[in-house]
């Protein structure tokens, strides 16, 4: 095989206030043709960047300092403008993380596909649209002949994400930069898009640059992957060698997340009365039901898992639980009593009782208030401290959430990482001393490492003050890790509700079997056996069956 | 396409339904005047015949809302009543005759005069102000940009009339180029007519200008921010098809907005530049009806000021909802 | 036509030589990226640029002509020229007293300032301490009558001025400076006081609408929608009209009725960003927070919402003042604002303006309404200077 792009040494740099600030420090890569090499790392790795460099582009404020990108003997660093145009597009395609935002809403589809062909004198007008309608059948994208008529908002997120790769392939290039095409798509969406890209680009023999910070998406699509860690290399293997014998410290702990799981505890008692109960509540935005006759128990210190994907209904059942959004039909009870609708008609104690976490810590946490105010006005809100006694009460919570008070009581929220804003959320909740705390996604936004803590810490204070919890994610790994009780949704419905272990166990509903085995895994042999599972066929059928 | 027309039948409505209660605020606030408000305005001097009349003229003795609707009708179709200027000076001569100049009589031909500004203005103005907007925001953050920054930020913050005599001073008086005085009257020639306008025009453009590009800027660096442009670029197209097959057809709706806030605002600016050039527009018969407290053309000067002003927003909105392909091409 | 085709020429010469210079800076430089990249239209602008500043500069030049006719007629390009270098200069020199004084805190603040907003500071605080101290510092009363009409400045009895009075006497013969300084005090005290009331106004109802939502939402909202379907200086001086109806020829209550309509008409702009801006912060987690703890309105009012709103509500702050401001001169300047015997540079424009006729043989002469109106836009332009550099550095920090 021949070599196609080599990057040398290459330094970048972004500019914020008023100074350059590094972003990638020296890194160098190979791809030879029809290669796919898998670029990870966790957010603020510097990979899209990397991946933008590899095509000669940078975006506005930041700069290539040193280093050359060399692409089929062109220096792209030094290449006039003219020249990377030509280049770009042609030869060198990429396909964006939100197809949704990266295709033109002014323009149909088929007309942005032959944009590139028809401008780069490749290919007519009509030779490319015959082309885009071969490409998009070869993607399985449902009606080939006439989807490319629409507009991009006419059509859904998967299968624009496929139509962007369609468009990327459409001057043939000899490499593609994939910047996460997936990350913003369901599970079972997203493996018929990677199924799809893989075939395609297999196919015809592109090379492809593959960035993602999920280790087990990269397995599935790359021949050889490389680990980035702000801006700096960590390492680089082939893809087998590097999930079975990994040599840096930082990629054996990116290994070692997905080994934590709490043990198992003993079966709830038949008698005991549920300290939540949810009977047969609906729910509505205006007209739109958004949650139908959903029923299910939260037991005294045990974590329920409520799983599901964007617009299950899993979030709208919090919002019924804490008040904001009176069911239409049914009832919550807490501790065997009713609980009013809305929250504003329930008693101070009874709103203490249910605290939440929420998903973006930086929307949760008032940006003007230091962190000492911030736990400590539940503790003066419900218990009425105040002076030493309040002070002493917010230390002894900081040290529970392990951030020394000394460091920590007078900071503002912006000072704070991601991980530690996540950690305060906690304090707060546990400010009220309640009986149960609602999880909305807590760590979806959190990088892997960071998630893994806070997942501890959680599982630690549930035993030590036999908390009960509702943990609302999408990630079937965090409910491995963390559940006792799983609750399916599927569409404003629950599913499949049950212990957790009958939960990963056949026999499933099909749709928590769709769910599960949708969830990649690292073995890079996964996706293929799957398709070979479900009938490569079958991939094509869900897709129009989502229609 | 149903839902479109839906939408734009819909904030029609809206907009006759928000002229319709400014005419009501209008009325509302002349009516709220004192005592007998025609005695105010005529002052102590006049005879009480001539209050007796002026009363009679606007129908006190009716009940307000046979008033309003009378008003209102009147001015939907070109009646506005009788300036009381006209009413005043018969007053003063013991007359009672109702042979006053009507308020459309004066209204008419000096909103003509100023529709010919409002058009020079609009004409030099909004592609130099697109043009130049573009500009910016292609090269944001270069020299051109700064300086232009500071230029259009210090002639949006300076008064109209110190523009105006800036230009006064440089245009007439040290450089006599054009008229210092709007000297303008019917059956004039039409490039006598345009040298005559060409200081207030110039003066209103200078100001909305700025206006327009700051904003037609700030739309521009928003779009092309945009993740499908960055793709257009990633693609190798030439910045210029990036600009024009990409941008352009998204900033539309923006700039038909920009271009339709600041004629709206020409509305305002007019007042005081038809002032200081004693230019014959209807900016200026407002300005002295409210001295001599004409209030029939007050009120309908406003009212039609409103008007404008409405319907210019309106217009933007629907060109905006047209120039939406989401709504274009509903799902 | 002579003039236009001149103008082509120039254009079409601007751009051979455009085209000439970034061909001989790519043969000079070997092709660097910087003129090799060059569209044709930025290589114009550097020549346009060029072609301007030497066009300046002989007119700069030119007000030293020995000629009279000549000079005057460059004597306001001179006046501008050395009054945007000593602006320049002042606020350089304020910037760099700031970085060497002051706690840590605001010495970072100003080593980040660009030179704009270290001016548009000063000329903040200078107009400040000539509002509040006028009393002190204008060498006469506002309305005192001291003799005869003297309207040439600089106070040079060589060419006809009055050393007595620096900036001259206005026609009845009140001294034009004492009568600026004065006008710090009313126009700028007015407009702000005005200001204040409309944040007041707005800044409640619009909180209590992002707030509330619901029907006390739509109402206000709506009523605001009208109030501001009516151009705002056509509305003022519609209602104006009828305050003066009221005030029945008493000017101090008219001047009284002037504050409260224009701060009504404006806190319909504040109220609509205030609404923005509390919405949006609304919206967020911690206000659900709390909520579910069941803090009461006020509590999430005063402490969870506007401690976050007043970086946008300050910068909205300064434009308001901005617009108030210029409503009111311009309202004075037509004759229904501030109202004598009170000092206001709108109505000092209006009453002076007839000298500008006399700039071509008397330059010294026209500068006196350009004085007060000048008044009124530096202070404008210096807070807009300000508020621009706010705005600019809050958007920065999102990223």
């Amino acid at each position: 095989m021949s070599r196609l792009l080599t990057i040398k040494d290459l330094w970048i740099e972004g500019r914020s206030d008023e100074q350059w600030n590094p972003i990638i420090n020296g890194a160098s890569l190979h791809l030879d043709k029809g290669e796919v090499l898998g670029l990870i790392g966790e957010s603020g790795a510097g990979k899209s960047t990397l991946g933008l460099a590899a095509m000669g582009f940078v975006r506005d404020g930041v700069r290539i300092s040193k280093g050359s990108v060399d692409f089929d003997g062109v220096d792209l660093t030094k290449a006039s403008a003219d020249k990377k145009r030509k280049l770009l597009g042609s030869r060198i395609a990429y396909v964006a993380q939100s197809a949704a935002a990266s295709f033109n809403p002014a323009h149909r589809l088929i007309d942005q596909h032959v944009e590139a062909p028809v401008q780069h004198g490749i290919r007519s007008r009509a030779e490319s649209e015959a082309d885009g309608i071969e490409l998009y059948a070869k993607l399985r994208l449902p009606d080939p002949e006439h989807i490319g008529f629409r507009y991009p908002h006419q059509v859904s997120g998967g299968q624009l994400q496929r139509a962007m790769t369609a468009m990327a392939m459409a001057c043939r290039p000899d490499l593609i930069i994939f910047d996460e095409p997936t990350t913003a798509l369901d599970v079972t969406t997203q493996i018929e898009v990677l199924a799809a890209i893989r075939e395609i680009v297999d196919q015809f023999g592109t090379a492809a640059i593959y960035i993602t910070h999920d280790l087990a998406v990269v397995a599935q699509m790359a021949d050889r992957i490389k680990v980035l860690l702000k801006g700096d290399e960590v390492e680089e293997a082939d893809t087998r060698t590097m999930l079975t014998a990994p040599t840096e410290d930082y990629t054996k702990s990116l290994w070692a997340v997905r080994s934590f799981e709490r043990p198992k505890k003993p079966a709830v008692p038949a008698d005991q009365t549920p300290l939540v109960s949810i009977r047969n509540v609906s729910a509505a935005y205006g007209t739109a039901k958004v949650l139908d006759d959903v029923s299910f128990d939260i037991h005294p210190g045990r974590t329920v898992a409520v799983v599901g994907e964007s617009g299950s209904g899993k979030s709208t059942t919090a919002r019924c639980i804490t008040g904001l959004l009176p069911p239409i039909a049914g009832s919550i009870e807490f501790d065997g009593n009713p609980l009013a609708p809305d929250y504003r008609k329930r008693s101070k104690d009874q709103l203490r009782q249910v605290q939440m976490i929420y998903q973006m810590a930086d929307t949760a946490l008032n940006p003007r208030m230091s962190i000492g105010q911030i736990i400590a006005r539940p503790v003066q809100f419900y218990m009425g401290l105040s002076g030493k006694a309040l002070r002493a009460r917010v230390d002894d919570l900081l040290e529970q959430i392990e951030l020394p008070s000394d460091q920590y009581y007078h900071r503002l929220p912006s000072e704070l990482s991601g991980g530690q804003k996540q950690r305060i959320g906690i304090a707060r909740a546990l400010a009220a001393e309640p009986r149960m705390i609602i999880c909305d996604e807590v760590t979806s936004a959190l990088d892997q490492l960071v998630a893994e803590g806070i997942l501890r810490l959680l599982a630690r204070l549930q035993d030590e003050l036999g908390l009960a919890y509702m943990f609302i994610t999408h990630d079937l790994a965090t409910v491995r890790a963390i559940a006792d009780e799983v609750v399916v949704m599927q569409q404003g419905k629950v599913v499949e509700a049950g212990p957790k272990d009958d939960m990963f166990k056949p026999p499933h509903h099909p749709y928590t079997d769709l769910l599960l085995s949708s969830v990649p895994e690292m073995d890079p042999d996964w996706l293929t056996e799957l398709l070979k599972e479900r009938g490569v066929d079958n991939i094509g059928d869900a897709a129009t069956a989502k229609m | 396409m149903r839902s479109v027309q839906l939408i734009i039948l819909q904030r029609l409505g809206l907009g006759l339904l928000t002229l319709l209660v400014v005419s009501m605020v209008i009325f509302i606030a002349v009516n709220s005047l004192p005592g007998d408000f025609a005695q105010a305005i005529l002052g102590q001097g006049a005879t009480p015949e001539a209050v007796e009349a002026i009363r009679q003229q606007i129908g006190l003795d009716k009940p307000p809302v046979t008033r309003y609707f009378e008003w209102l009708g009147g001015a939907v179709t070109g009646d506005m009543g009788v300036s009381f200027a006209q009413a005043n000076f018969a007053s003063n001569f013991g007359s009672t005759s109702n042979t006053g100049v009507t308020v459309v009589d004066q209204i008419a031909p000096r909103l003509a005069n100023t529709m010919f500004l409002a058009g020079v203005t609009a004409l030099i103005a909004v592609p130099l102000a697109v043009t130049l907007g573009i500009l910016a925001a292609l090269y944001r953050n270069s020299v051109f940009d700064k300086a232009a920054n500071i230029f259009t930020l210090s002639s949006i913050s300076s008064p109209e009339f110190f523009v105006a005599y800036i230009l006064i001073l440089l245009l007439a008086v040290l450089n006599p180029i054009f008229p210092s005085l709007s000297n303008i009257f019917n059956d004039m020639p039409f490039d006598a007519r345009l040298k005559a306008t060409m200081l207030p025009a110039l003066t209103l453009t200078l100001v909305v200008t700025a206006h327009m590009m700051r904003m037609t800027r700030a739309a521009i660096i928003n779009l092309l921010a945009s993740p499908y442009i960055e793709m257009a670029r990633l693609k190798g197209m030439s910045p210029l098809r990036v600009i024009v097959t990409h941008a352009l057809p998204n900033a539309l709706a923006p700039i038909i907005n920009v271009i339709a806030l600041n004629l709206a605002y020409l509305i305002t600016g007019v007042v005081v530049v038809e002032v200081v050039f004693v230019y014959p527009g209807i900016g200026q018969l407002f300005v002295d009806s409210v001295k001599i407290r004409d209030i029939p053309v007050v009120q309908a000067c406003c009212l039609i000021f409103a008007a404008a002003y409405i319907l210019l927003n309106l217009t933007a909105d629907i060109l905006s909802i047209l120039s939406n392909p989401r709504l274009r091409h509903p799902k | 036509m002579s003039a236009l085709l001149w103008i082509a020429a120039g254009l079409v010469g601007m751009f051979a030589v455009a085209w000439a210079g970034r061909w001989a800076g790519q043969k000079a430089t070997g092709n660097a990226p910087r003129f090799r990249d060059m569209p044709l239209a930025v290589a114009f602008g550097y020549v346009a640029a060029v072609v301007a500043l030497v066009g300046v500069l002989i007119g700069y030049v030119n007000a030293y002509s020995a000629d009279p006719a000549i000079a005057n007629k460059y004597f306001f390009l001179w006046v501008a020229v050395n009054g945007l270098v000593i602006f320049g200069i002042a606020g350089w020199l304020f910037r760099l007293l700031g970085r060497s004084v002051g706690s840590a805190a605001t010495r970072k603040l100003f080593r980040q300032m660009p030179l704009t907003a270290s001016f548009g500071i000063l000329v903040i605080i200078l107009y400040a301490i000539l509002a509040i101290f006028a009393g002190v510092i204008a060498p006469y009363g506002q309305s005192e009558i001291l003799g005869a009409a003297n309207v040439i400045p600089g106070g040079n009895p060589a060419v006809g001025g009055d050393p007595a009075y620096p900036l001259g006497t206005d026609q009845i013969g009140r001294d034009i400076l004492s009568r600026l300084i004065y006008g710090a005090q009313n126009t700028v005290g007015i407009a702000f006081v005005t200001t204040l009331i409309a944040f007041v106004l707005g800044g409640t109802f619009g909180f209590i609408a992002a707030l509330v939502g619901g029907w006390v939402d739509q109402l206000l909202s709506r009523m605001v929608d009208v109030l501001m379907a009516i151009p705002s200086l056509i509305f003022s001086l519609l209602l104006m009209t009828i305050a003066s109806v009221w005030a029945d020829g008493e000017k101090g209550l008219l001047t009284l009725y002037m504050i409260l309509i224009i701060a009504v008409i404006d806190s319909t702009r504040v109220f609509r960003l205030a609404r923005a801006v509390g919405s949006g912060i609304v919206v967020m987690d911690y206000i659900e927070a709390a909520r579910l703890r069941g803090e009461g309105i006020r509590w999430i009012m005063f402490r969870e919402i506007l401690p976050n709103a007043t970086a946008p509500l300050l910068a909205e702050f300064g434009l308001r003042f901005c617009f108030v401001f210029l409503t009111i001169a311009s309202l004075s300047f037509l004759g229904v604002g501030i109202q004598p015997p009170l000092a206001d540079w709108g109505t000092m424009v209006r009453d002076l303006a007839p000298f500008i006729n006399f700039a071509a043989f008397a330059p010294l002469v026209a500068t006196a309404p350009l004085m007060a109106a000048g008044a009124i836009a530096l202070l404008t332009v210096a807070v807009n200077f300000v508020v621009d550099w706010m705005l600019h550095k809050s958007s920065g920090l999102k990223e």
